[in-house]
């Protein structure tokens, strides 16, 4: 499915949903508004026409130092694929500085819920809904966002002591019945 | 200097100590990174560190008294590389492998640590991107000469006088 028949189909089931497109390089971008992500992307995992079963990559993006971006700082890009029908999908929101929130779609897809603590680890985007959003690159003292454009890259900040990552570790075992 | 007609030979303790030390360093390797990997072509038999006396690689730093950083050192690694560090019992050592362990290398960004003596202190450092083996067997020589004369530079014949290579 290509990507123009892939945005009717959206805008047909979501109306409103869909702001507008970009062919990037041959892919159609998609660009969605920020709420109807999920309900968007749990359409297109399902439906068996489109059948995205995986989420290639969740990435956000600091557009401050971009010119001619559009409304909103933050962008928010979802990867999808299908491995039945082999078709790839780009959808794209952007949120605004003052309140960078998506909600979740770590319940759709079991890789997002990491994808979304390092969107929100590096660029400071948060996902509403998300189990436990918190650092997963930077170390639990980390002030700030270091992949913002007003971050200076080499800003150092010492770490004191390890976290001890028991609280997950917890839901783990719980998980496979070991404690 | 031996005693005239006894079988006895008289020397320091200390250098009876440093010379055994010098010559049985059990390296701990703190492997973050590819020099790492180039630690284990020296422990291997082409250029075999078992010549000199450094062969017993540990990987517990309670039975080790060399710390051999070889990789690049992050910010929330080091806590975990001083605790190591201080595990470690007297006498010990710590020689710096690469770039990264030295100075940070070329990741001077938020994550890494400039170079691994703001943590702890360091005896030896290794040039290279990885280092060569022999860049390698030259530290741990050096450092043999160091725990063997403490306080003094390292000794002519561990210096290059002509290279030996023209690249």
């Amino acid at each position: 499915m290509d990507g123009q028949t892939l945005m009717e189909k959206i805008s047909a089931k979501f109306p409103g949903a869909v702001k507008g497109s970009v062919d990037r390089f041959g892919q159609l971008e998609i660009q969605l508004n920020a709420d109807q992500v999920p309900a968007v992307v749990k359409f297109l995992r399902d439906d068996a026409e489109t059948a995205f079963d995986m989420l290639i990559d969740l990435v956000a993006l600091d557009y401050s130092a971009f010119p001619n971006h559009g409304e909103g700082r933050f962008g928010v890009v979802y990867l999808l694929k299908s491995l039945k029908l082999g078709h790839r999908a780009q959808l794209k929101t952007f949120v605004d500085e003052g309140d960078p929130t998506v909600p979740t779609i770590s319940d759709l897809y079991a890789n997002a819920n990491w994808l979304e603590r390092e969107a929100y680890d590096q660029v400071g985007v948060k996902f509403s809904g998300h189990p436990n959003l918190k650092r997963i690159l930077n170390h639990h003292e980390f002030v700030g966002h270091p992949l913002r454009k007003d971050y200076p890259i080499t800003r150092r900040q010492a770490l004191s002591a390890n976290a001890s990552l028991m609280d997950e570790m917890d839901v783990r075992l719980e998980e496979k019945g070991w404690i | 200097m031996g005693v005239e007609g006894l079988p006895i030979l008289t020397t320091r303790r200390d250098a009876v100590l440093a010379w055994g030390r010098k010559n049985s360093l059990w390296p701990m390797p703190f492997g973050t990174a590819c020099c790492a990997i180039e630690f284990m072509g020296v422990v291997s038999s082409v250029f075999d560190i078992s010549r000199f006396g450094a062969e017993l690689v540990r990987f517990s730093p309670r039975q080790s008294d060399l710390l051999l950083v070889a990789g690049t050192v992050t910010f929330k690694q080091a806590p975990i590389l001083k605790q190591i560090y201080e595990q470690m019992c007297d006498p010990k050592w710590v020689i710096s492998m690469g770039v990264c362990a030295s100075s940070g290398g070329f990741y001077n960004n938020y994550t890494v640590v400039q170079g691994i003596d703001q943590i702890i202190p360091v005896d030896v450092y290794i040039s290279g991107c990885p280092p060569r083996p022999e860049a390698i067997l030259q530290a741990v020589l050096k450092l043999q000469h160091k725990i063997e004369n403490p306080g003094t530079t390292p000794a002519a014949q561990y210096m290059v006088k002509e290279p030996k290579f023209n690249y």
